[in-house]
């Protein structure tokens, strides 16, 4: 009885995400919008119940997994079950986020206590003390750009897109990516 | 960045998508695909002397037809796996058929023939040529149709490499179908394989490194 209603939950659910994205897919923003936000909901499940050792990553593996979705959407076919096309997407991110750690942790020197000791001397002090242009500075063109006119000069998706002759997508792109490289940064240096 | 924010993001000021990306990529990869081998066949090799005469021989269409249905069967492959979540289901027998039938015709030759005609019969006069040629005039589809692939979302990359290397395989050996002259069975089924197995093994050992996305 119990599995009975949990499919048909499922069915449920299926056909109205689907239904979500297929308005999506022709346009009507508001309905993608519900979608990701719906979908995101789901997917940081999934990914929770699968990264129960990196608690940390599923945040940043939901955010890539949607922009996958949202990148690779026009390879949706209208005729096939949404869940299978979600779920590939984000098992192939999953599998591709544990490959990139499995080779990280390889390559991390085991003895990095020692380097610890080493960095933590006084000037790092000052160091830390860098402003947010410097830090942006590092970035390359192609993200710094959306992130200033976007984010500090306040232009809408649109306008960023055109000022840089970027598509919107990849200035979405470029927010995004752009954002996460600051972060490390700032990681980095703290 | 909060993914709140990333799905306000991804979700304004987009229109409507394109529903024929893929077909429209694959378009264009085959076209260049067949295209430059034919030119490079033309180039290179020329057209049989005898095609007139050939097309009126049934082997020369049999051949034809096994490398045309394997194209087909590993182009369908190719858009499955460019979709996520798509399965290969009955398209692996379709890719299997054709080569089934060219086995069994074959053997049906190389049992019925004389046994000192038999190695003639395999090697026939160009085999050290044939394979290579193929692989050849399949490299312009190739890196087309992985230029293609690259701008979906294969999610089984080494499966994907080998599809599309198939394809190129079986667009390449098309076009060496009108220069060719071999006519028999077991040198059809050993080195058109070959030839076209060179970009699909190719294609297996890139995949994981060139589609990724």
């Amino acid at each position: 009885m119990q599995r009975i209603t949990n499919k048909n939950q499922v069915n449920a659910l299926e056909a109205r995400l689907r239904a979500l994205l297929i308005r999506g897919l022709e346009g009507e923003a508001s309905a993608y919008h519900t979608f990701l936000v719906e979908l995101s909901a789901h997917l940081r499940a999934f990914f929770r119940k699968r990264l129960t050792r990196l608690p940390d990553e599923v945040e940043d593996l939901l955010q890539e997994t949607l922009l996958a979705v949202h990148n690779q959407r026009h390879t949706y076919d209208i005729h096939q079950p949404l869940t299978a096309w979600v779920h590939a997407i984000a098992k192939y991110k999953l599998i591709d986020l544990l490959r990139r750690r499995a080779r990280r942790d390889l390559l991390t020197d085991p003895l990095d206590d020692e380097m610890d000791i080493l960095s933590s001397a006084d000037s790092e002090a000052a160091e830390a003390r860098r402003d947010l242009s410097k830090l942006l500075d590092q970035l390359p063109d192609g993200q710094r750009l959306p992130i200033v006119l976007t984010k500090l000069e306040g232009l809408s998706v649109s306008e960023a897109a055109q000022r840089t002759g970027m598509s919107a997508s990849a200035v979405k792109v470029a927010v995004h990516r752009g954002l996460k490289a600051l972060a490390a940064l700032i990681r980095g240096h703290s | 960045m909060k993914t709140n924010d990333l799905v306000k993001l991804l979700a304004t000021g987009e229109g409507s998508v394109d529903r024929h990306v893929i077909a429209r990529r694959y378009t264009v990869a085959l076209s260049v695909g067949v295209i430059a081998a034919t030119l490079l066949m033309l180039g290179m090799l020329g057209v049989r002397a005898d095609l007139a005469e050939a097309v009126r021989l049934p082997m020369f269409w049999v051949k034809l037809g096994f490398v045309a249905s394997l194209a087909v069967a590993s182009l369908l492959a190719v858009l499955r796996l460019s979709r996520p979540g798509q399965q290969l289901n009955g398209v692996r027998y379709a890719l299997v058929t054709p080569l089934l039938i060219m086995f069994l015709l074959a053997a049906i030759v190389l049992i019925n023939a004389d046994p000192s005609q038999r190695l003639a019969l395999l090697l026939g006069s160009t085999w050290t040529q044939c394979p290579l040629l193929i692989a050849l005039l399949s490299g312009p589809a190739f890196i087309a149709i992985l230029w293609a692939m690259q701008g979906l979302a294969p999610t089984r990359l080494r499966l994907a490499g080998t599809a599309a290397g198939l394809l190129a395989g079986a667009i390449g050996a098309l076009v060496y179908c009108l220069h060719c002259p071999e006519m028999e069975a077991p040198f059809i089924a050993s080195w058109y394989l070959l030839g076209m197995l060179i970009p699909a093994a190719t294609g297996t050992l890139l995949g994981c490194r060139v589609l990724r996305w």
